[in-house]
């Protein structure tokens, strides 16, 4: 038997044979999220060949989520996903609805993203489930419809990039600052058609909010998974939640990666995405100074306990957010922001004068609020597109939860945060 | 025996062109109409391209075509707008999966040389694909698996799952 990554693994596991990296699969799914961006569209396929009165095979098999569109949104999506609501209703599907939080992040806590599984996500960041050392990967709204129709999927196997990473990381450099450091010298399409094969010892440092940016950020390379082994950090997690830790994979010694990249922590610099590119990234220090006009931390990428707390530490510290700066918090998740709550932190942020949302994609995309023409924004989110947060002349900068912490104390992105650290 | 897949003007664009570019996620909100969100294509990066389309298009560009969101409304609206193909030297795995799902063909090849704005059509011919254009230049685009184009050949996913009822058994 050839040696296997964990890539490969997962996916014979999931089609029942042994595949190897470029092989077509049709393999059965764990479970599969649609949001309220995608369900919609997925209907209309399912019912442009079936019955109307014709259900997904399995309603077990599907998670939704209502992220995308909220009372913001306006009549159209709100009736875009009223449509998803009454099919979930309708046929027994698991929903989660307006305010519960992100899907991503909600398969995580909910557990459906578990070791051994093919979790897949009618959205791109569904990467992000590969922390639990699962195959988490996003697919489109005909992929879901498909889903839906056969309980099955067609997926090409993916050979690996093992990003090995060592040591451990310096005070105020976060995991976020590895992502853009991958996407600074991988490019935005460097993994392409790839896993993303985490390793090293570096790995053991990173707790699993850390993991989930990691893995979350991995398709921002192109990437189809990005894989985290199983350790003890991950035991810690599935035991203190009940959870199946039974079916975790590790790569074989010797199978085949079709490149190895290092990345030394202790070395790594904070860094920053420029707009309009997620790969267009500089160290932090070397940046220019630009002001910034709103403060964005959310989204499944940066919108974990984690990130407020480094947020805050900063905050703290300088005791200010500097003027005309809005700072913005949107908790992934009900559970984050009530634990945010309970914590005092909420009211924490409230004092600095930043607002607060309800859980959800927010502006992230321009769907659920949108920033305003010629803004600056540093965000702690994934992408800084041109018109991404609904607006096209606005320019979006990505960071680290501490970065844009930095920047809302000093009221600028770039040099002169420099030495904050 | 030559058989014509596609023909149409060729529409040229660079490196990482993100679905967001496609057509911007703020707009799908309000509809998930092709018909409707086509008027909106490329509107952040080329404000006039919807009404500079001719009847068919193909869309020519360099690496990682359709990057960032999976969002699918990235392929059905060009498909609304007269697109017949898109020839890229790579694609993001989400923009060529939908697009594959949607029978949208979806072809790799070296694009630097396909001339802007010139009429082109990309022919089947001895177990190859080119894309030709009239002025001559010819490129060759990588094979397909047979399962793919088998999938396009239907129409995309959907209805080929309503031909089959199934996905295909697998070889052990």
């Amino acid at each position: 038997m050839p040696e296997q990554t964990m890539a490969e693994k997962l996916l014979s596991r999931a089609c029942g044979r042994l595949v190897k990296g470029g092989d077509i699969v049709i393999c059965r799914p764990d479970f599969a999220m649609g949001t309220d961006g995608s369900i919609p569209m997925a209907i209309d396929y399912l019912h442009s060949i079936a019955d109307p009165s014709r259900g997904p095979i399995d309603p077990k098999q599907l998670v939704f989520a209502f992220d995308h569109y909220g009372a913001l949104s306006g009549p159209g999506a709100l009736r875009l996903q009223e449509k998803a609501r009454e099919f979930a209703l309708a046929f027994g599907v698991p929903l989660f609805d307006v305010g519960e939080g992100i899907g991503h992040q909600l398969m995580i806590e909910e557990g459906f993203a578990a070791p051994g599984r093919l979790v897949v996500g009618a959205d791109s960041h569904a990467t992000a489930y590969g922390a639990l050392n699962c195959f988490g990967a996003g697919i489109g709204s005909s992929d879901l419809a498909g889903i839906m129709l056969t309980g099955q999927l067609w997926l090409e196997t993916p050979r690996s990039i093992r990003v090995e990473l060592r040591g451990e990381l310096q005070p105020f450099v976060s995991a976020k600052d590895i992502a853009l450091y991958l996407a600074r010298i991988l490019r935005a399409d460097g993994a392409n058609y790839r896993a993303i094969e985490f390793a090293g010892d570096g790995v053991a440092h990173l707790d699993l909010d850390e993991r989930i940016v990691l893995s979350n950020m991995a398709v921002e390379l192109g990437a189809k998974a990005g894989i985290f082994p199983a350790d003890e950090t991950l035991a810690r997690f599935l035991t203190a939640e009940s959870r199946d830790r039974s079916q975790t994979v590790a790569p074989d010694p010797g199978c085949e990666y079709v490149q190895e990249v290092t990345v030394e922590l202790g070395s790594l610099r904070p860094q920053i995405a420029l707009p309009h590119r997620v790969d267009n990234v500089v160290d932090l220090d070397d940046a220019e100074t630009t002001p910034v006009d709103v403060v964005y931390l959310g989204t499944c990428t940066g919108g974990r306990i984690r990130d407020y707390e480094e947020a805050l530490e900063v905050i703290r510290a300088a005791g200010r957010v500097a003027q005309g700066v809005e700072v913005v918090v949107t908790p992934a998740t009900r559970r984050i922001n009530q634990e945010l709550r309970e914590r005092g932190m909420l009211d924490e942020f409230r004092r600095y004068g930043a607002r607060l949302e309800s859980p959800g994609c927010g502006a992230c995309c321009g769907t659920c609020g949108t920033v305003l023409p010629g803004q600056v924004i540093m965000s702690s989110a994934n992408r800084n597109f041109k018109g991404r947060m609904g607006d096209a002349t606005a320019r979006i900068f990505l960071g680290s939860s501490y970065s844009c912490a930095m920047a809302a104390v000093e009221g600028v992105v770039g040099r002169r945060t420099k030495g904050a650290s | 025996m030559t058989r014509i897949l596609a023909r149409g003007v060729i529409r040229a664009f660079g490196d990482d062109v993100n679905t967001d570019y496609i057509v911007p996620s703020r707009r799908k909100k309000e509809t998930i109409d092709p018909e409707r969100l086509r008027h909106f294509m490329f509107e952040d990066i080329e404000p006039d391209f919807f009404a500079s389309l001719t009847d068919s298009t193909i869309l020519c560009a360099g690496t990682n075509f359709g990057c960032g969101s999976a969002m699918e409304v990235a392929v059905t609206v060009p498909i609304s707008a007269g697109v017949r193909a898109v020839v890229a030297r790579s694609f993001a795995r989400t923009y060529q999966r939908n697009a594959i799902n949607n029978g949208l063909l979806t072809l790799k090849a070296d694009t630097s040389a396909l001339p802007a704005n010139e009429e082109a059509r990309i022919v089947e011919d001895a177990g190859e694909i080119l894309v030709e254009a009239a002025s001559g230049v010819t490129v060759r685009c990588d094979p397909m698996p047979e399962f793919v184009i088998d999938m396009i050949r239907h129409g995309g996913l959907l209805e080929y799952l309503k031909a089959h009822g199934r996905f295909p058994e697998q070889r052990a």
